[in-house]
Parts: C-alpha cells; structure tokens; sequence
C-alpha cells in the first residue's frame, strides 16, 4: 500500500491541530455554521438542546406582537432574573430567626452590590406575578385555551399557583415586622377552615384548617421551624416544581400545534413575503420538505407553504427583545425604589397595617369580612372555575382573536362595567353600614361565612354571567363576562386594600390622612 | 383475509398470551405499591409528633392599684389581666380572626390588623373575628398569679386568691 502524499511527521499535526483547535471547538459547539440559509437556520434550531422545543418555522400569525405582547417569555424572563439574583442572595442568607434578619441587612449594608441584587430580585418577583397574570388574562381573551390545549391551561394554573406560592414564602425570608404579621395572617388563613367547623361542632375530631396551619408552620407559631419550612419551599421544592411544570408547558405549545390561531388565519395575513424575510429564493433553491432540510435539487418555488417563516432569526430575535425588555424593567425599577426592610419581627407587637403583598391585598380586603370565605372559599371557586374553562368552553367561534366569541368586545366592556360597578357598590356599603355582626351582634358566624360582601359580590358575578350565557346562547360569552367581572373586581379590591385601608383596617382617602402612632 | 378465515396470528393481533401480561403487571403493580408506601411514609415527615415550642405558662404580680374592670399587660406576654370584686381572670390578646395581637382601648380590645372590636370580657362588637377572645386559666401562688397561655377556661372564670 503506497499513499500519493507520505503522511506528515506528527509533530506537525500536532500543531496544526492545535491551532486549528479554537476554530474546531467552535464549530463542534455550533456544528451547523452561519444560520444564513433555510438549511442552517432549520439546523441551528433543532441541534441545539434548548432551542430544539421551538419548531424550526413559525407562523406569521403567531409571530405579531399582538397575539402574545411577549407576556409568557416575559414570565420565564422574570423567573430566569428571580432563579439568578436568588443564587447569589444565597451567598449570604441564613434561614434562622436569630440571623436572618441580620443577614438580610448585611446583603443590604455591607454586601457589594447586595442591595442592587436584593432590590432586582424582589422587583422581578413582583414583574413576574403581573406578566403571568397578564399571559393568563391574554390566553382567556383570545380563547387559546380550546382544544387541543385543554390541559396547557391547567398546566398553567399549576403554574400561577405556584408563582404565588413563589412569592408568599419569600415573603417571609427577612423576618422583619412586614414578613412575620403576613404570614401569621397567611398561616391563620390556611387554619380558617375551622371558622366552618367551629360552626358545626366538629373540629376537636376533623380539622383540616389546623393541619394545614401544622404542616406550613411545623409548628403552632410562625417561629424556626416555619422559617426552615418556607426556605425550603422557596428555594429548592417550589423552583423545581415550577421548572418541571414549564417543561411540559413549552413542550405542550409545540405538540398542540403551536400557538392558537384563527381557522381562517391564511385568508388573514397578508402575504408581504417581500417585506420580511425572503424564503426559499436562494441558491440552493428548493421546495419546503421535510424541516426544510433534504438534500438535492428539487422544483423551486418562491413562497413557503403555510404562512411560516424561520424560526431563525424572526421568532428567537422577537423573544430575545422581550426577554430584555423584562430584564430592564427588572433593573430600572431595582435602580428607582428598594426593596422594604422594617424593624426586626415582634411578636408581640403587629404592623399596623399589617399589609400582605400587593396581590394579596384583594383578598386580604375579603378576609376583613370572612377569613374562611375570603381567604380560601372563595380563591378555590375561582381556581375551580378558571381550571374547568376550557372543558366546559368547547366552542370554536373565535379561536385567536382577542376577545373573540359571541357578543366580544362589547361583552367585555360591559362585563368591565359590572364588575368595577358591582365591587365598588358593595365595598361602599360595607364601609359605610358595616355588615351583619355590626347589625345583629349575636348572630351566627356561619351566616357571616356564607353571607358577606365576598359572596354577595361572587353570587353578583354569577347571575350577570348565567344572563350573558342565556342572552346569547354561548358558554364563551358568559366566561367571558365572568372572567372580565373577577378581574375587574380583583383589581378595585387591590387598589381598596392597597391605598384605602390604614391603620386597624379602617378606610382612609388617602395614607397622609393615617393619624400618627 | 376474508378468504383466509384461518390465518395465521398477525404480529398486528393482539397478543393472546397472558404470561407476558402477568409479569408486565405485577411488576408495575409492585412499582406502584412501592411508591405508595413510600410516599405515605414520607408524607408523614413533616408532621413532628413533639413540638418544642417553649411552655407559655408565666408568673405575674398584679398591681395593688389596678382599677375594676382596667387591664393590666404584663410586658411580653400576649395577654390582658383583670380584677374585680369577684376575682382576676385572664383574656388573651391574640384575635381569634387571623391572630393579630389586639390593643387595649379605653373600653374593651381593637385589632389592627382588620378592625375587629371586643368588649373588655371579649365578645365581639364588630369586624371579622368569628369568635370571642379566650380565656386563659389563672392560679393563685400566695400572692402571685400563674397565666397559663396554653390552657384555656370557659369565659366568666374569675378566681380569687
Ligand atoms: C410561570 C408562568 C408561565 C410561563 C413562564 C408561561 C410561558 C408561556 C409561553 C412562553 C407561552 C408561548 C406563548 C406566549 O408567550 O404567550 C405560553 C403559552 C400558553 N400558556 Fe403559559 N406560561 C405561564 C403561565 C401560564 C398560566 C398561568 C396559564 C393559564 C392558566 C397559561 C396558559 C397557557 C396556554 C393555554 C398557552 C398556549 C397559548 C396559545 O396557544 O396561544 N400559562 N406560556
Ligand atoms: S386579625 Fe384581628 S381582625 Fe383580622
């Protein structure tokens, strides 16, 4: 055997290879080069692990700003801000009440950087529970919850309870005046089921209310075991779960077919092929096969089938710029407003207020008239509800479009009306008669429970949205009425609780009226 | 196949050997026994049969002074004592709404935390607690009283020295 060329002397190889070797780790990494033709851009999609849950072209649909405003990619660009500032506050944290308190105020006095940290990570937390409920909110009004994802939005509604869940235990971490009377108010919440069975008589044998307060605390106080309990979840059982849960949430958008769209979206989109993109119009030319990536010449054509375009660079350019368009307003808020730090928790002594996180603050004004109700009764209807939408909405009228649906846009605004008209209604009655106790002093609590300004607003609610279903023949057009009340008096609840409630809970126009103590 | 009634058995058959099956499911139905098991054993993890919390049982003298029907608070302890004629007794501070600590008025207890009233005896006036304020047993040491923060006595309990 004689080769044409002798092999060259290996220590030449040797350092050839060596400095080719910067150039070859890269393209290795890389494997399919410049994503500037169909075939690269497909390839650059589907060898990379993290890219690959994306499908290699996108719907021109799909890719409008006004179908999703970047809310879920929002979402997971506050979580990634939250997963990334968390390590590091890590560094210095200690989960027990003698030190916790002292670290927090370290990472806040003497940590280089601490408090710029702290304050982006807590700023995220706050960003991320207004873009998940905005993405909710934005997936019911373009009914992108029918069928075939039925179950992404239940996997959703895992997904907003545990962002909740998220945000309450972190809650707590400081241990200063703020975190301790929040979670004893949450912790007691978790333990008012007993406000029912109190009422029947029954707690001494079935209790769910204190088990419940038991396992969240591991204790009877808010103390270190409670401490331990919410570190825990906060950092390691919550962030996995949320993980695993957004796992199959991605994977879910691909195989339901990606986004909702409307059926008669091709009729829809302009074909402005030659303002975006071009497709299929360079050497080599070929058809759209499988992924765009069989070899060989086949018959060329100009246009891609299906109203796509490559997900390289069209859909990742528009998730990048919404992405760190969340991390800005991470950061510029961090840089505007720190995050609170009251005196170190008393026991025995509470805030007054004592105010819950913000998104609490609506049903914190509910449970300043039922804790049973207010605090678990009724957040588990509207879970319930939410979570059956989609199983009891099999219409197809509308699917994609916002506010899509019998009646549509006018419902909505309608619905806003009630729902805004409704709560402010009844909160003006109640702070200004008060209710039952105050009329009847000795009357049974269970009345109370089942008769307060939370369920008469909730029963409201229902009876405008059965009206709505009747009216014009569609369970669409009553979730929607439902969907649009709840959110409505969700918000006047917050803004009440928020800004109109000082000190012992009493109604103030506004904080500078609070009297000094 | 409709000329062929006696075909061989097709791969695409269903399989009709139940061997296969038995073992297939016992094995899954031990994987799931197992991970009950385990799951009921981890579950009951959380719930700690002994809690440490410390005993809240406390000594106290009340003030010779101290004025029928006024409430004396003894500092760090979330409780408020009595005295009248027919004896002292002893209402916890801790509001049986969402378990703020009440503040002693002029007449009676208000909640900060949702503007629940109680009379001095502690019964609810007004606001969202379902229920009055307990009542904590009180024993006489010669002169001293012993509040026991973790026992609780009908209301109306008065006891004298
Ligand atoms: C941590 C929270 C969440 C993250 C990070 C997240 C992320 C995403 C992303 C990136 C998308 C692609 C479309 C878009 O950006 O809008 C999406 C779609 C979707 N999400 Fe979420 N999501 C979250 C929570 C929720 C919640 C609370 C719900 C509803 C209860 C929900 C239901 C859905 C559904 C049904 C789709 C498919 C929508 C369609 O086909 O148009 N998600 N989510
Ligand atoms: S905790 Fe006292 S009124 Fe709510």
């Amino acid at each position: 055997m004689t080769t044409a060329t002798p092999p060259k002397p290996a220590l030449r190889r040797f350092v050839e290879n060596l400095r080719d070797a910067p150039r070859r780790v890269r393209d290795s990494a890389l494997r399919s080069g410049k994503a500037n033709t169909d075939r690269t851009r497909s390839t650059f999609v589907f060898d990379n692990v993290f890219l690959h849950v994306h499908p290699v072209r996108t719907h021109r649909w799909s890719l409008r700003w006004s179908s999703t405003w970047g809310l879920g990619i929002a979402s997971l660009a506050a979580f990634g801000v939250t997963l990334v500032t968390g390590v590091l506050l890590m560094f210095y944290y200690k989960p027990h009440p003698s030190a916790a308190y002292d670290s927090i105020k370290d990472i806040v006095y003497v940590v280089p950087t601490g408090r710029f940290i702290r304050n982006i990570h807590r700023w995220a937390a706050n960003v991320m529970v207004v873009t998940v409920l905005l993405h909710m909110a934005r997936v019911f009004f373009t009914a992108s919850y029918r069928a075939p994802r039925e179950f992404n939005w239940l996997t959703g509604m895992a997904l907003l309870a545990v962002t909740l869940g998220l945000s309450f235990t972190g809650y707590l971490l400081p241990w200063d005046q703020l975190a301790y009377w929040a979670i004893t108010i949450g912790a007691n919440i978790a333990q008012s089921p007993r406000e029912v069975t109190d009422a029947l008589g029954v707690t001494p044998s079935f209790d769910p209310g204190g088990l419940q307060k038991f396992l969240l605390l591991g204790s009877d106080v808010v103390g270190e075991e409670a401490l331990i309990r919410f570190y825990l979840l906060h950092v390691m059982i919550l962030p996995m779960a949320l993980a695993a849960l957004l796992a199959v949430h991605f994977w879910r958008i691909r195989k339901d077919g990606g986004l909702a769209r409307p059926a008669d979206v091709d009729q829809r989109v302009i074909d402005d092929t030659e303002a975006t993109y071009p497709v299929f119009t360079q050497a080599p030319r070929k058809t759209y096969q499988i992924a765009a990536l069989v070899r060989g010449r086949t018959a060329a054509v100009g246009r891609a089938p299906e109203n796509t375009l490559p997900s390289m660079p069209h859909l990742f350019y528009a998730e990048l710029a919404a992405a760190m368009l969340t991390v800005a307003v991470c950061v510029g808020l961090a840089l505007l407003s720190d995050a609170p730090l009251k005196e170190l928790a008393n026991p025995a002594v509470p805030e007054n207020p004592a105010k819950a996180p913000w998104y609490f603050l609506g049903l914190q004004e509910l449970v300043s008239y039922s804790a049973f109700m207010g605090g678990i009764g009724i957040p588990a209807i509207v879970m319930v509800g939410l979570s059956l939408i989609p199983y009891l909405d099999r219409e197809t009228a509308g699917t994609g479009e916002w506010f899509g649906g019998p009646g549509g846009g006018r419902v909505v605004a309608q619905a806003a009306l009630v729902g805004l008209g409704a709560a402010l209604a009844v909160e003006i009655f109640a702070i200004r008669f008060g209710w039952l106790r105050e009329w009847i002093p000795d009357v049974a609590q269970l009345w109370i429970t089942l008769f307060n300004p939370g369920t008469v607003l909730a029963a409201i609610y229902a009876a405008y949205s059965v009206w709505l279903v009747r009216r014009y023949d569609s369970t669409r057009t009553g979730a929607l009425g439902l969907f649009t009340c709840f959110l409505c008096g969700f918000v006047l609840l917050t803004v009440v609780g928020t800004h109109f409630r000082g000190p012992n809970w009493h109604f103030y126009w506004s904080p500078a009226d609070w009297p000094a103590h | 196949m409709n000329d062929a009634p006696q075909s061989p058995p097709s791969r695409l058959d269903p399989e009709a050997i139940p061997r296969r099956d038995f073992l297939g499911r016992s094995a899954l139905w031990s994987t799931a026994a197992t991970l009950a098991f385990a799951a009921i054993g981890m579950a009951r993890l959380p719930r700690a049969a002994v809690v440490s919390s410390p005993s809240r049982k406390f000594r106290v003298r009340i003030p010779e002074t101290l004025p029928d029907g006024e409430p004396f608070l003894p500092s760090g302890r979330s409780v408020a004592l009595f005295r009248d004629s027919q004896g002292v007794w002893a209402v916890s501070l801790v509001c049986t709404h969402l378990g703020c600590i009440v503040k002693a008025q002029q007449r009676g207890f208000e909640c900060p935390c949702h503007g629940s009233r109680f009379t001095s005896s502690g019964v609810v006036e007004k606001g969202p607690a379902p229920a009055p304020l307990v009542w904590h047993k009180v024993t006489f040491e010669g002169d001293e009283c012993i509040v026991d923060e973790d026992a609780r006595v009908p209301a109306g309990t008065k006891v004298r020295a």
